[in-house]
């Protein structure tokens, strides 16, 4: 049932080793509790080592991976009384968008974030965690109501990008996502996004604009997917591991960039190894920003908020 | 009256350039109509055939819509960095020293106030020839500051875009941030009821569309011009069928609701007078500060 990535051989080698000796020292009675003992210890010792040298690649395919969590598993583990509200009034309701109610150790607040799907039926429900315009337009309304009652305002970024198609396009994808992005700048409430797994592009900042930016260990964000970068400027998608590299996606470039204002660790070998562990440090960080941010006015945050993106850039004047 | 100050322009990447002696010819992109260019010039560079408007640069464009000798520019010499240390097959260094010898512009967007018929106003003009009007830190600042000017001025901002690039990727995200900033700047500007006319031009895609040159009041196409957030190629690469017939295009955007007017360029002028006029202040003062 489980699916490992390359550079995992060397770990899930050492970790089948195990589990035969296991298996035969419950057959045939003998003692290798040692032998196990200095093997399960050395198969933790090389997961600290790959997983606190992943390239920026390596990140990507692990943010990728079927079983990493997504939207809907955090707000299950880190939130009560969840009440998805759906629809964007108009045209349909995008189930690459989920966002409702729900409290937060008791705080009700208001959630929205990109859902994947887990396997090709499910995919093909969620479209892969790219919404359509719909779907931005859902997640501000829901945005809108939890200003209009004053309730924090959380959101999840996890999608590859904002869907590339015809309806996409008829319907308005570049004026949705604007819109967004306009509207979040001045929400009168606290605002916290959160990057869980892949930020892509305009499509991740249609629900990005937080006063804080945080991101999980292994999460990426970029301007553009290291395959499209690569195709552009390498002209071969092959250079994707280069371009990945170039594009400073990390969690840990974004903090460095001072893009992002913290990086919310993720349990050895990544969040899909233990999901409990992933939800609490999640839930942790998101109190704490909220216990912070609730002390501001509304104006305060607006102004606060437009600062921090007026900041943003790196340029010359001469 | 002078319209054009460069007599002198190319087609990028046109196959055609090679067949023809430079300077006197050029082909239309679209129906392939051999053009005299004296005849394109006084045409405003729209085909007589087929009304293809030819794209034109910011210098240009500012030349032909404001008032003569009334263009005042900002910021002239910001200049992009290289906060990435970006590692391409050329850096970004190179890339930017090559697109400003290719072009003559420092940055890709050119920014200030001047005078279109008697109306004073704030424009940004992006010019897609420089690494495709693409939006990174310069642009994105520039045109923070030209809106912001247009709050502490009272006037009313046209923004004019002509960005087949987006987000420039070189400059990773920090150009994506340059859209949530720019952004807040027009929620500002709506705020203070200061008048936003946002002119798109061929093309005008990605994070440029998807950030201020899709917030306008008033959004409006020139002919033709192709418009939307994923470029066709991506598209087709992801449905796998074809794309319909003027698919993105300016026509195609007014037929969905998604833009209130297409302009032809010889009339551009005069109309965004004319609309200015409307909505250059607040009409009944007393109405709108009730109740605030």
């Amino acid at each position: 049932m489980s699916i490992y990535l390359e550079f995992e051989k060397p770990i899930v080698e050492l970790e089948r080793k195990i589990e035969e000796l296991e298996k035969f020292t419950d057959s045939e009675e003998m003692n290798l509790a040692g032998e196990i003992g200095e093997l399960r210890k050395k198969a933790e010792k090389l997961k600290k080592e790959i997983f606190s040298n992943l390239t920026p690649w390596q990140r990507i395919k692990l943010v990728r991976h079927p079983h990493r969590p997504y939207t809907l598993d955090y707000i299950n583990l880190t939130m009560d009384d969840f009440q998805e509200l759906h629809g964007d009034r108009s045209f349909s309701d995008d189930k690459a968008i989920v966002g409702g109610m729900a409290k937060l150790d008791g705080r009700p607040i208001v959630v929205v974030g990109h859902q994947k799907g887990r396997d090709t039926k499910e995919n093909l429900k969620r479209n892969f965690g790219m919404p359509h315009p719909e779907g931005y337009r859902k997640s501000l309304r829901i945005m809108e109501l939890g200003e209009k009652f004053g309730l924090p305002i959380i959101t999840f970024i996890d999608t590859p990008g904002a869907y590339p198609g015809i309806g996409a396009e008829e319907r308005g994808q570049a004026g949705a996502i604007a819109e967004n992005l306009r509207e979040m700048s001045h929400l009168k409430v606290p605002l916290v996004s959160l990057v869980i797994g892949e930020g892509g592009s305009g499509g991740a900042l249609g629900l990005g604009v937080g006063d804080r930016i945080l991101m999980l260990e292994n999460a990426v964000y970029s301007v553009i997917s290291p395959e499209g970068c690569a195709a552009i400027l390498w002209k071969e998608r092959s250079k994707a591991p280069e371009a990945a590299k170039a594009l400073n996606l990390t969690a840990q470039n974004l903090l460095g960039l001072e893009i992002i204002d913290e990086v919310i660790p993720e349990p050895l070998g990544g969040a899909h190894r233990n999901y409990e562990e992933s939800a609490s440090n999640i839930k942790k960080s998101l109190k704490r920003n909220l216990e912070e941010l609730t002390k501001l006015s509304g104006r305060e945050l607006v102004e606060r908020r437009y600062n921090k993106y007026r900041k943003m850039g790196k340029f010359l004047e001469s | 009256m002078v319209w054009f100050r460069k007599p002198k322009y190319t087609v990028a990447g046109s196959p055609s350039r090679k067949e023809m002696p430079s300077g006197l010819w050029t082909r239309c992109r679209d129906c392939g109509e051999i053009i005299y260019n004296k005849e394109l010039e006084e045409n405003l560079k729209v085909c007589p055939k087929c009304d293809y408007h030819f794209r034109i640069g910011a210098r240009e464009r500012i030349s032909f819509l404001l008032d003569e000798g009334s263009f005042q520019e900002y910021d002239r010499n910001m200049s992009s960095v290289d906060p990435l240390k970006f590692q391409g097959v050329i850096s970004y260094e190179e890339k930017l020293r090559e697109e400003q010898k290719k072009t003559g512009l420092i940055e890709a967007v050119i920014t200030g106030e001047g005078y279109l018929q008697g109306h004073h106003l704030i424009v940004a003009v992006t010019d897609a020839n420089f690494i495709m009007g693409s939006m990174g830190s310069v642009v994105g600042e520039k045109i923070t500051r030209a809106i912001e000017q247009a709050i502490e001025k009272r006037l009313p901002f046209l923004s004019i875009s002509g960005s087949g690039g987006g987000a420039r990727m070189y400059e990773g995200m920090f150009s994506l941030m340059q859209m949530a900033k720019t952004c807040a700047a027009i929620a500002k500007l709506a705020e203070e009821r200061l008048f936003f006319i946002s002119l798109l031009t061929d093309p005008t895609m990605g994070g440029v569309a998807a950030s201020y040159a899709s917030l306008g009041d008033i959004i409006i196409a020139e002919p033709k011009a192709l418009i939307g957030f994923a470029g066709p190629r991506v598209i087709k690469e992801t449905i796998r069928e074809s794309l319909p017939n003027g698919f993105q295009r300016a026509e195609f955007l007014l037929k969905h609701g998604l833009i209130d007017m297409i302009i032809p360029r010889k009339d551009l002028k005069e109309r965004l007078a004319t609309i200015i006029s409307f909505l250059e202040k607040p009409s009944l003062e007393t109405c709108l500060s009730e109740g605030d």
